[in-house]
């Protein structure tokens, strides 16, 4: 059998980056959390925001170290497997990531160290900088990269000069039109993954009668944080598929499993979408309701996939279901939201242990959904990797074979499997040591090395303390 | 030339004192992986451990700048040599992961220590010769057609790149042991003092091997070196004399001279090097100028580095100065 090297790097590189958004999609969350935590413990001077502050912080150590190992491989994945991209993009994409280097990725590394091991060596005050300045880096990282990407979603401000793209205005290449809503979408869906990972591990520590006053109020303020972000995040979800059918119809009329382009679409609930019969099977529908929330009209009119022929319309079934995973997680997190407020008023919050335990489960729900919600944009923007201008089969790096690819595929996911058995492992242990260690002596919670990421967390991996 | 700055000559400098940085830092750091097996006792290998511990995450942050700043400077090199050396990049990445965790778990493990060991090592050896090999292949240069490699996945890997792998195995064990000599004391340092001359010696052999094999293998360096005969030849003069130096200070057991030598070692082997192929960056066709991003571009990022890098540097220092103390009475050495 003859290996598609394209395919093959598809794979790969779908499988890294998604490997390695899951952890910058905590850390930016978390790092607010935390900056957060601290400005409470420096204006209140309760404790109790010190314990939960240093908690989290060994949480966030070793997640941020996975984050870093797997970014690096990220950077070099341009020019293994797509070097045509990146050589015709390079103008654009390498100031971009260049920019993320010097001005995210040393900021974030240089206040790290302080933020980490530097409580008991500088004034409160420079440690609570610390902590706003790393989380700051992990927003100026998240424009730089989501600038890059939004311009392989809504190209603009290049020209194409023989094969090479020339930037001529910085501003229009840098602030596409999608990138706003992508940007406040990404930003909404980090902070939503820590307020479900601090509800649901919050949750289970009340359950289990653990540091029970410190928990609450996690758990308190987590939950109020749902409630905005939720309902907020399907409010900017809507004006990003609102954009999208502007500039990328393909990909919504994949979203909707729409195949004719006509007015009074229904939004389908369940259906099998069938690419070589291009239509659906077994469609259950609420009529007019695509047509109603895409163009406020019950009667719009929506594009369908039959407008562009075969070759040019994205995989429907994967996109069509990822959206419907995101949306209905989504959805389930409002109702998770709206379920707190009335057990908040009945004054059966922290005790009713189906709710607690719908938490811990809930936990997981954003991970879910921000793949879930980056398969809908990526595979949405296929055959494209520049949307209508560059297709993926034209970014492929010409000398790639079918088996270097496969080698590289098998390795990363091997080598990705240890490191993630062993992070998960090691968050786990600190979750078993819960909120209660972080009053341990300092001298004990730096171990030996200071200033580097995941020896913050001080949690023996074979035994406890 | 239209514009007023040649750039393109600039940003050469900027990405080859990036590159250099890279090599000196993570150079050392990576050598602790490679003297592993061979250090007394365990004892021994956590300081050697904990020597690098607390910098050897943000010197590599310097191989994502070189990365990027390719890319952005000269995407042509980008985009020719990560292909050529698909293989090779990959064997580099999975040793720094392998070695980068290997400092996380080996202190928190117990029974599965030995095996954090061993990653460690086996990390860092392979990320040091997988580096050692792209000069290798970089000497040789590069099958390209039109503006993308054309050569086949095993291309680079040759006699003389598995000797320029080795070679820089070495060099980097050099960096790491007189490294040791300057920042531990007692058994360890004994064993560095111990083991550095034969690192010396073997790196000296590589070097000799690859200075005089190289001109034979390329026409262009040939030329460079013997038709016209200039100041060049200062270069490998320097190199024998900081590694006369080094062993000199190591027989008088000097401990910071040996460390600045060998990077004196590099610092000229480097400047050889480069003077041996300039300006051509993708030998054997493309010089600097052919490789080199759009004006507008280069000119774009510079205008950001000569504001940021002073911030950054600034707190970097910063943040050095708060954990000043720490070396010592964190009880890491
Ligand atoms: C919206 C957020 C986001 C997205 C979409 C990406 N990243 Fe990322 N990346 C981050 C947000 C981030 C971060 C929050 O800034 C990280 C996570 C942990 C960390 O150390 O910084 C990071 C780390 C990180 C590092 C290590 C930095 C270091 O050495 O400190 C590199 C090289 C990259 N990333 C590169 C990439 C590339 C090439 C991506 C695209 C394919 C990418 N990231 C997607
Ligand atoms: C971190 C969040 C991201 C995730 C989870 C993600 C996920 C994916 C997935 C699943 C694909 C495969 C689509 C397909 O082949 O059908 C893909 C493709 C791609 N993405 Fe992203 N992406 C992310 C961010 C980015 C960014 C920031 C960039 C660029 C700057 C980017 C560039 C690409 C490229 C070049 C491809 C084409 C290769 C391919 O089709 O697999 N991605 N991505
Ligand atoms: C509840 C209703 C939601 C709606 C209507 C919605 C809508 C959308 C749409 C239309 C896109 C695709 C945009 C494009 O590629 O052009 C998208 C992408 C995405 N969604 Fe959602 N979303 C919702 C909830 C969520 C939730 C709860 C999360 C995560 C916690 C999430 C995370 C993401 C991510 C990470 C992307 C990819 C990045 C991007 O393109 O913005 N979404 N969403």
């Amino acid at each position: 059998m003859e290996l598609d090297p394209l395919i093959l790097s598809r794979i790969q590189f779908a499988f890294v980056v998604c490997f390695h958004a899951i952890f910058p999609v905590f850390t930016i969350g978390l790092a607010s959390t935390i900056a957060g935590f601290e400005t409470l413990a420096y204006k209140t001077g309760n404790p109790i925001w010190h314990k939960l502050s240093k908690f989290w912080i060994q949480v966030f150590a070793v997640v941020f170290g996975i984050g870093v190992v797997s970014g690096i491989v990220m950077s070099f994945q341009f020019g293994t497997n797509w070097s045509n991209f990146s050589y015709a993009t390079a103008n654009f994409l390498g100031p971009v990531l260049s920019y993320e280097v010097v001005t995210a990725f040393f900021l974030e590394a240089g206040f790290l160290g302080v933020l980490l091991f530097g409580r008991d060596k500088v004034p409160q005050g420079v440690h609570l900088f610390a902590a706003l300045m790393v989380a700051t880096g992990t927003f100026i990282s998240s424009f730089w990269i989501l600038a890059a990407n939004s311009l392989m979603q809504t190209p603009d401000g290049l020209i194409n000069i023989d094969g090479i793209y020339h930037v001529v205005s910085w501003t229009d290449s840098l602030i596409t039109p999608s990138f706003g809503y992508r940007f406040v979408h990404m930003a909404l869906a980090s902070f939503l993954t820590a307020s479900l990972v601090v509800a649901g591990v919050s949750a289970w520590f009340l359950i289990q009668k653990r540091e029970v006053e410190a928990n609450k109020k996690a758990l308190s303020i987590a939950l109020w944080f749902l409630l905005v972000l939720a309902p907020l995040q399907a409010v900017i979800g809507d004006f990003h598929g609102l954009n999208t059918l502007k500039y990328q119809p393909m990909k919504v009329a994949a979203m909707e499993g729409n195949w004719e382009t006509q007015p009074g679409v229904p939004l389908l609930l369940f259906a099998i979408p069938d690419e070589s019969a291009e239509k659906n099977h077994f469609e259950i529908k609420i009529p007019k309701l695509a047509s109603y929330i895409l163009t406020h009209d019950p009667d719009g009119v929506v594009p369908g996939l039959k407008d562009v022929p075969v070759a040019e319309r994205p995989p429907v079934f994967i996109v069509f279901w990822s959206f419907r995973v995101m949306v209905g997680l989504g959805l389930l997190m409002i109702l998770f939201a709206l379920w707190g407020l009335v057990l908040r008023r009945n004054g059966k919050i922290y005790t009713s242990t189906t709710f607690l335990n719908g938490l811990r489960l809930m936990s997981i729900s954003p991970f879910l959904a921000v793949l879930a919600g980056w398969v809908v944009t990526e595979s949405g923007r296929a055959p494209w990797l520049i949307y209508g201008q560059m297709t993926h089969a034209e970014g492929l790096t010409p000398s790639l074979t079918g088996g270097m690819a496969l080698f590289s595929l098998i390795g990363y996911v091997l080598v990705y499997a240890m490191v993630f058995s062993a992070g998960i492992y090691y968050l786990l242990q600190v979750f078993k040591g819960g909120i209660e260690h972080t009053d341990i002596p300092h001298e004990l919670t730096t171990v030996e090395r200071p200033s580097r990421p995941l020896s913050a967390a001080h949690i023996g991996i074979d035994e406890d303390l | 030339m239209e514009n007023v700055f040649d750039l393109t000559i600039i940003w050469a400098g900027i990405i080859g004192f990036g590159l250099m940085m890279y090599v000196l830092m993570d150079g050392f750091d990576l050598g602790q992986g490679i003297l592993f097996p061979f250090a007394p006792n365990e004892q021994a290998r956590d300081t050697m451990m904990n020597s690098v511990a607390p910098i050897w995450d943000g010197n590599e942050t310097w191989l994502v700048l070189g990365g990027a700043g390719l890319l952005a400077a000269f995407p042509l090199v980008y985009a020719v040599f990560l292909p050529a050396l698909y293989i090779g990049v990959f064997l580099l990445l999975a040793g720094l992961i392998f070695r980068g965790i290997a400092f996380e778990f080996r202190f928190k493990a117990k029974t599965s220590k030995y095996l954090w060991s061993w990653s460690f090592s086996v990390g860092s050896i392979v990320a040091s010769f997988a580096q050692g090999a792209v000069v290798g292949a970089y000497i040789q240069g590069f099958e390209t057609e039109g503006f993308a490699y054309s050569g086949g996945a095993l291309d680079w890997l040759t006699p003389f790149t598995v000797l320029t792998g080795f070679g820089l195995v070495i060099g980097y064990a050099l960096l790491g042991s007189t490294w040791l000599i300057l920042k531990t004391e007692g058994e360890v340092q004994d064993f560095a003092y111990k083991i550095t001359p034969k690192l010396l010696f073997g790196l000296i052999g590589v070097f000799t091997v690859v200075c005089i094999y190289t001109p034979f293998i390329d026409e262009y360096v040939f030329s460079r070196w013997f038709n016209d005969i200039s100041f060049i030849w200062a270069l490998p003069v320097l190199v024998l004399y900081c590694a006369y130096l080094v062993y000199r200070h190591v027989k008088k057991r000097n401990e910071g001279l040996p460390f600045v030598a060998s990077m004196g070692i590099f610092l000229f082997s480097y400047l050889g090097l480069l003077a041996s192929k300039w300006p051509y960056i993708v030998p054997p066709k493309f010089t600097i100028y052919d490789a080199a991003s759009a004006y507008n571009s280069q000119l774009f990022l510079l205008l950001g580095f000569l504001f940021v890098i002073p911030i950054v540097l600034t707190y970097t220092s910063w943040t050095y100065w708060v954990f000043r103390g720490k070396v010592k009475e964190g009880g890491y050495h």
